[in-house]
């Protein structure tokens, strides 16, 4: 039997990877939404459902950043609903481990875990630094070399509190010195699934000591194998086996009757997700400088980055590494093709790793994962609330006549859909 | 004049098909609210309030869906968006009652400080409610405007730092969860004793009251123990007769001005909906209502405090 693709439905999220612009798309907030997207992947017998959290609004130049969609639920509130209007679907979160403790989180999973029958998952990130600290009463509490510290004892800890089967805990540790009872019984799964997003070598050994699944930023074909042997091989050390932890990359699809009408309509979605003001504001996080002054159907900026700490945009993850490299490569590359700051932009930034017809795109997911470049895929939709439509019409019947994606539920909980123990 | 009727659900049952059940009752007997009790420190054992509220809301149509959350260690960010977003999955049915921790064992689940005496903990949940609300009202409901013209999803001039500074604790805000459909969602306080009785009189909608027998000490909503033939220890009334005599007990309360009641009716819910409701209904004094809980509540809509600053300025 071949490996079976594990399939997860993204929430589309608060970037610029969410068209809003487009005559379909529909509410990022309404209940609806969350409700349509999840029974469609229910529908194409997806493993979970994924939503991110919010803990600040992005801003950029000092002020709220106003062109991507924004506005999101609480992620384990709007989970906890959907366990109502879905049966089996697994049901993930991110959870940061900065701004949330042991007791409080452990005790929401474990309650949404019993309240789904055995479907909660946990992605589990960190953060640092006063940004998202301005709305916590804790503040900017953590290093930033501590993160992963008190991620990997977050872990340990509320896993502790799940084993007491509600009884009795008591931890001391650098992160939490906590004890009491801890009052949820045992829950379906026991501990939620747990995935890892975190890509630097403290996050993948953070995974592989505490992960179920990794979800990973990983897309090319080789790079891909790359981390899949490098994660993989991090197992045994804590005598793990491979098929322990599952790499699921995160990828966008674009789906057309013919390749080219594919690829005709994966640019014009590139041009919705990068509107003028958007690769301005793209561009000025590598020039980390205003340039609002540029008009972004013409030429790269004459002037040069300013260098240093970047002082633009907070609330996001870096995307640059080095501004000045950047910049360079950009404008030889826009000097060589005649591109705009927009055209430019579009090219540089672009995310569409899948497009095709539904045949290319499910011949190509499956040979992802059976050439162990990952074990499945996070698909991240466009458009809400209708953006994996399309998706399970038509690429879902064929991954199921390969025989690589079940055609009904066999198991209640996420971890029995993923097989994991 | 509007006379609610809420219950107490306290299923302490891990098993949603158990709340599902009793919710079903409530909402089919269109009984005004449930209030979702929890503690905490999880003694005894209870899923957690506002995840059982969520879990409610998509299989009921008109309940009110109130959960206990507490304000002395969880972050008030949290808490905020927590209940708006049972707002967002229920279509404007959320509230929230409001608790504090004052138990040493509960302060060791987090670790972070140890208990604070009974009037700080008052004065810091009252500065809790005060950042849940701002942050409620930190998007104005206009504040998306999706312009293709201009590039802008958001007008940013429609959302608002909040900017709180106290003796406890600072948030800045906006908010990540758009305006609720409420605006803001009713807060209940319950006001056994005098001590919480000015706290609750000062935050929240909803007051909830223990009235003595045949007076009614303070305006509020009166809480009730439904034990049909065993008495039982309550922070509030206990009523041992039968359903005939609660409905002449919450009539009686309600010419002395009480706006509502809540029953807590343990295993007797049913009695509650099936015969205590359609009495009350008989004699005029409780009627179905729809709409938000708000609404239901008679409350007034919920103005936004920073659209009348901008007004103002």
């Amino acid at each position: 039997m071949p490996k079976q693709v594990i399939l997860a439905a993204h929430f589309p999220g608060v970037n610029n990877t969410t068209v809003w612009s487009d005559p379909a798309a529909g509410s990022q907030i309404d209940f609806a939404s969350f409700e349509h997207l999840a029974r469609t992947a229910e529908r194409g017998k997806f493993d979970f459902f994924f939503l991110a959290e919010g803990l600040a609004l992005r801003e950029q130049r000092g002020r709220i950043h106003d062109l991507d969609v924004v506005g999101r639920p609480d992620t384990l509130t709007v989970l906890s609903a959907l366990a109502a209007v879905t049966t089996h679907l697994g049901l993930a979160g991110t959870l940061n481990a900065t701004f949330h403790e042991p007791y409080e989180l452990a005790r929401q999973l474990a309650t949404l875990d019993h309240l789904s029958g055995g479907r909660a998952a946990w992605n589990v990130v960190t953060s640092s630094g006063p940004f998202f600290g301005a709305n916590f009463r804790r503040g900017g509490f953590l290093p930033y070399e501590k993160r992963y510290e008190r991620a990997g004892e977050f872990i340990r800890t509320a896993k502790e509190l799940w084993d007491t089967g509600g009884g009795e805990f008591a931890h001391r540790g650098d992160q939490f010195d906590i004890e009491g009872r801890f009052g949820i019984p045992r829950s379906p799964q026991g501990y939620p699934v747990i995935l890892q997003a975190g890509d630097s070598d403290g996050g993948r050994e953070l995974a592989a000591a505490n992960a179920d699944a990794v979800f990973s930023r990983h897309h090319q074909l080789e790079d891909a194998q790359e981390f899949y042997r490098d994660i993989k091989g991090r197992l045994p050390r804590y005598g793990r086996t491979p098929e322990s932890l599952k790499i699921i990359p995160g990828v966008s699809f674009v789906l057309g009757d013919t390749d080219a009408d594919a690829a005709e309509k994966a640019h014009h979605i590139r041009r919705q997700q990068v509107s003028p003001q958007t690769a301005i504001l793209l561009l000025e996080q590598v020039w980390n400088r205003d340039l609002s002054a540029y008009d972004a159907e013409g030429p790269l900026p004459d002037v040069d980055p300013l260098d240093g700490e970047t002082t633009i945009i907070q609330g996001r993850a870096g995307q640059f590494a080095d501004r000045l490299d950047t910049a360079a490569e950009w404008r030889a590359r826009a000097e060589q093709k005649n591109l705009s700051i927009r055209e430019l932009i579009i090219e540089v930034t672009g995310r569409q790793n899948f497009i095709g017809t539904p045949e290319r795109v499910a011949s190509s997911l499956n040979e992802y994962v059976q050439t162990d470049a990952c074990d499945g895929f996070i698909l991240v939709p466009h458009l809400t609330p209708g953006g994996l439509d399309e998706f399970v019409d038509t690429v879902v019947p064929l991954l199921q006549e390969r025989g690589v994606l079940r055609t009904d539920y066999e198991t209640t909980t996420l971890r029995g859909h993923l097989g994991l123990a | 004049m509007t006379f609610s009727l809420g219950v107490l659900l306290d299923a302490r049952s891990f098993d949603a098909d158990e709340w599902v059940r009793l919710a079903t009752l409530a909402d089919e007997a269109r009984l005004d609210y449930v209030t979702i009790e929890d503690t905490f420190g999880s003694d005894p054992a209870r899923p957690e309030a506002s995840l059982v509220a969520a879990r409610l809301a998509p299989v009921t149509r008109h309940v009110g869906l109130v959960p206990v959350l507490t304000t002395t260690h969880t972050e008030p960010f949290h808490l905020s968006t927590a209940l708006a977003t049972v707002d967002w999955v229920s279509r404007g049915r959320g509230g929230w009652q409001v608790r504090v921790s004052g138990r040493p064992e509960e302060a060791k689940l987090l670790g972070r400080r140890s208990s604070l005496p009974a009037e700080e903990l008052f004065a810091e949940a009252a500065d809790v409610v005060e950042v849940v609300r701002r942050l409620w009202d930190s998007w104005q409901d206009d504040a998306i405007i999706a312009d293709v013209a201009t590039g802008r999803f958001i007008d940013r001039d429609r959302l608002h730092y909040i900017d709180f500074e106290g003796k406890y604790f600072s948030v800045r805000g906006p908010s990540i969860v758009p305006r609720p459909p409420q605006g803001q969602l009713p807060v209940f306080a319950l006001a056994h004793t005098a001590e919480v009785h000015e706290f609750a009189t000062r935050v929240a909608d909803v007051v909830i009251v223990t009235p003595a027998p045949g007076a009614l000490e303070l305006p509020g909503v009166a809480d009730v123990v439904f034990s049909p033939g065993a008495a039982i220890e309550s922070d509030a009334h206990v009523h041992t007769g039968s359903v005939g005599e609660l409905a002449d007990l919450l009539a009686g309360w309600h010419t002395l001005g009480a706006t509502g009641a809540r029953v807590r009716a343990g295993d007797h819910l049913e009695a509650v909906t099936g015969e205590l409701v359609p009495l009350l209904r008989e004699r005029g004094l409780f009627e179905p209502r729809g709409g938000t809980l708000r609404e239901r509540l008679g409350l007034p809509t919920a103005t936004n405090r920073y659209v009348q600053e901008a007004r103002v300025a």
